[in-house]
């Protein structure tokens, strides 16, 4: 019970912000009333309580056990590599004894994604104003495989040790092209799908992994190489929504000519 | 009555359906993998239970309350046919959320401790608190930003592709110049700043600016406000690691 409250006070926290600044706009810069007032209150305490409930049951029921495993996967017990602290930086490693942590990662990056409260929001969103033609589930696997393909890729090279930003500008370069070539409509959405999926649920998981991976990988340094996941889970979700569309634009061309 | 209990058991149970992948990648590597038993199978059940509940009732609070405010003010400032008020709106927005979000407190404290270890500030804790915050203002300062150009952008029409291909261009001329051990803190920054609350509010925002504003279409022009303030950070974290530990 005292968990739920203080994940409470946390939220509210979180949306306190929020809700001077609308009340603010609102009474000064708008001069109204917020319409259907008594409705947009209960659905906030609605979002407050929901969300709050949501990260408590995250914390008491995945986290634990997701951390764990992504511990017990990378820890020497499990791959055989004696984790050894005094190992120079960039010495590379046999990237082939992790190979559970990829699938580790690919997965559990494709399940926390498919529950992203934010990414439901916004296949919602896209589903309403584009009266049907974006599907909500279509959405949403197409940015949990872009988030799974990512993790998996940003732990292979927490691994390996290769430079970050040497993946990160060749995504960029490869996104940019592809865009070019990609239904225009889809655009604007793919690129918001970035930042969507790193909330709630991925961050603390996908943090865990990457500084956990990085402390038990013999030469690589929790502080460098632990960051990096997310800036992957951000980047390949817009290149498979963008893939997606590509897909079905085809798809539905196919079915014009014949 | 029995309608709306309908509607209710098929809501909860999409969402049940939204938590499955969950159960079955953990239950797999559990039982197959790593071939041992739960630990605390039943903590992890109750935990199960409430992310359920808890993701079910934020959705309807998400379709009564959150999508509503944003559509609601992103129409009445269109009526009122002010641009700056919805510009500062923005940026307000964008800054107030991102100053309070703890996944940027928490990486912010990170990058202070390593900055302090290669010696770019001195190893106390006054210097190094002070590091931290001038961190988050820049964040939260450049999320704010992000969303007032998105405004202005939606406004004016401009194509969202310039300006995102265009940010690209200066984060790799940037990671060129840049310390680094800041490189993955920037990079990283542009995906922590966008938390649960604040996604669907800024989508609303966009869509009805767009929706209301003659001449602009929704699904173009709505969208993108989210893609510019995850790409922002990244830049400004960088700049801010140029200024305090000086090009590489």
């Amino acid at each position: 019970m005292e968990v739920l409250l203080d994940s409470l006070i946390g939220t509210v926290k979180d949306i306190l912000p929020i809700l001077i600044v609308i009340g603010f706009f609102q009474t000064v810069a708008l001069k109204q009333k917020i319409p259907n007032l008594p409705q947009i209150a209960f659905g906030m305490v609605l979002v407050i309580v929901g969300l709050s409930i949501f990260l408590v049951g995250l914390e008491k029921g995945v986290f634990p056990v997701g951390i764990e495993m992504a511990n017990q996967l990378s820890g020497s017990a499990f791959t055989g590599v004696s984790s050894d602290p005094t190992a120079a930086a960039g010495v590379s490693v046999d990237a082939t004894k992790y190979i559970w942590v990829y699938v580790f990662a690919f997965l559990i990056g494709f399940a926390t994604t498919l529950a992203e409260p934010a990414l439901i929001a916004v296949a919602l969103k896209a589903r309403e104003i584009s009266t049907g033609a974006i599907s909500p589930w279509g959405l949403r696997i197409a940015v949990a495989l872009g988030v799974a393909i990512g993790i998996s890729l940003g732990t292979y090279r927490i691994v390996v040790g290769t430079p970050l930003y040497v993946y990160i500008i060749s995504g960029y370069i490869f996104l940019v092209i592809q865009t070019f070539f990609s239904p225009k409509l889809f655009i604007p959405l793919a690129y918001d799908c970035g930042g969507v999926t790193t909330s709630t649920v991925t961050v603390p998981l996908v943090a865990a992994l990457g500084i956990g991976l990085a402390t038990n990988v013999p030469g690589r340094s929790p502080l460098i190489d632990g960051f990096g996941l997310i800036a992957f889970a951000s980047l390949f979700p817009m290149i498979t929504v963008l893939g997606y569309a590509k897909i079905a634009e085809i798809i539905s061309n196919r079915g014009v000519t014949k | 009555m029995a309608e709306t209990l309908k509607f209710f058991l098929k809501k909860f149970l999409t969402v049940c359906l939204d938590i499955l992948p969950i159960i079955v990648v953990i239950a797999f590597f559990q039982l197959f993998v790593l071939k041992a038993p739960f630990p605390n199978l039943q903590e992890a059940l109750f935990g199960i239970f409430l992310v359920v509940l808890g993701l079910f009732i934020f959705i309807q609070g998400l379709e009564s309350a959150l999508f509503p405010i944003g559509e609601k003010m992103a129409n009445q400032f269109a009526l009122k046919g002010n641009a700056f008020w919805v510009i500062a709106f923005g940026f307000a927005l964008g800054f107030s959320t991102t100053i309070a979000e703890p996944a940027l407190t928490i990486i912010a404290q990170k990058a202070g401790n390593l900055a302090a270890d290669a010696g770019a500030i001195k190893k106390e804790a006054e210097s190094i608190s002070e590091y931290v915050l001038g961190l988050r203002l820049t964040v939260a300062f450049s999320v704010g930003l992000a969303i007032a150009l998105g405004v202005l952008r939606i406004i004016k029409g401009w194509s969202l592709v310039k300006l995102i291909i265009g940010g690209y261009c200066f984060v790799v001329f940037l990671t060129y110049f840049a310390p680094i051990n800041i490189i993955g803190i920037a990079y990283d920054s542009g995906g922590i700043t966008t938390s649960t609350i604040t996604v669907p509010l800024v989508a609303a925002l966009g869509i009805g600016l767009a929706t209301a504003i003659r001449g602009r279409s929704p699904v173009l022009d709505g969208f993108g406000l989210i893609a510019l303030a995850s790409l922002n950070p990244v830049m400004f974290v960088m700049m801010y690691g140029i200024a305090i530990h000086g090009v590489r």
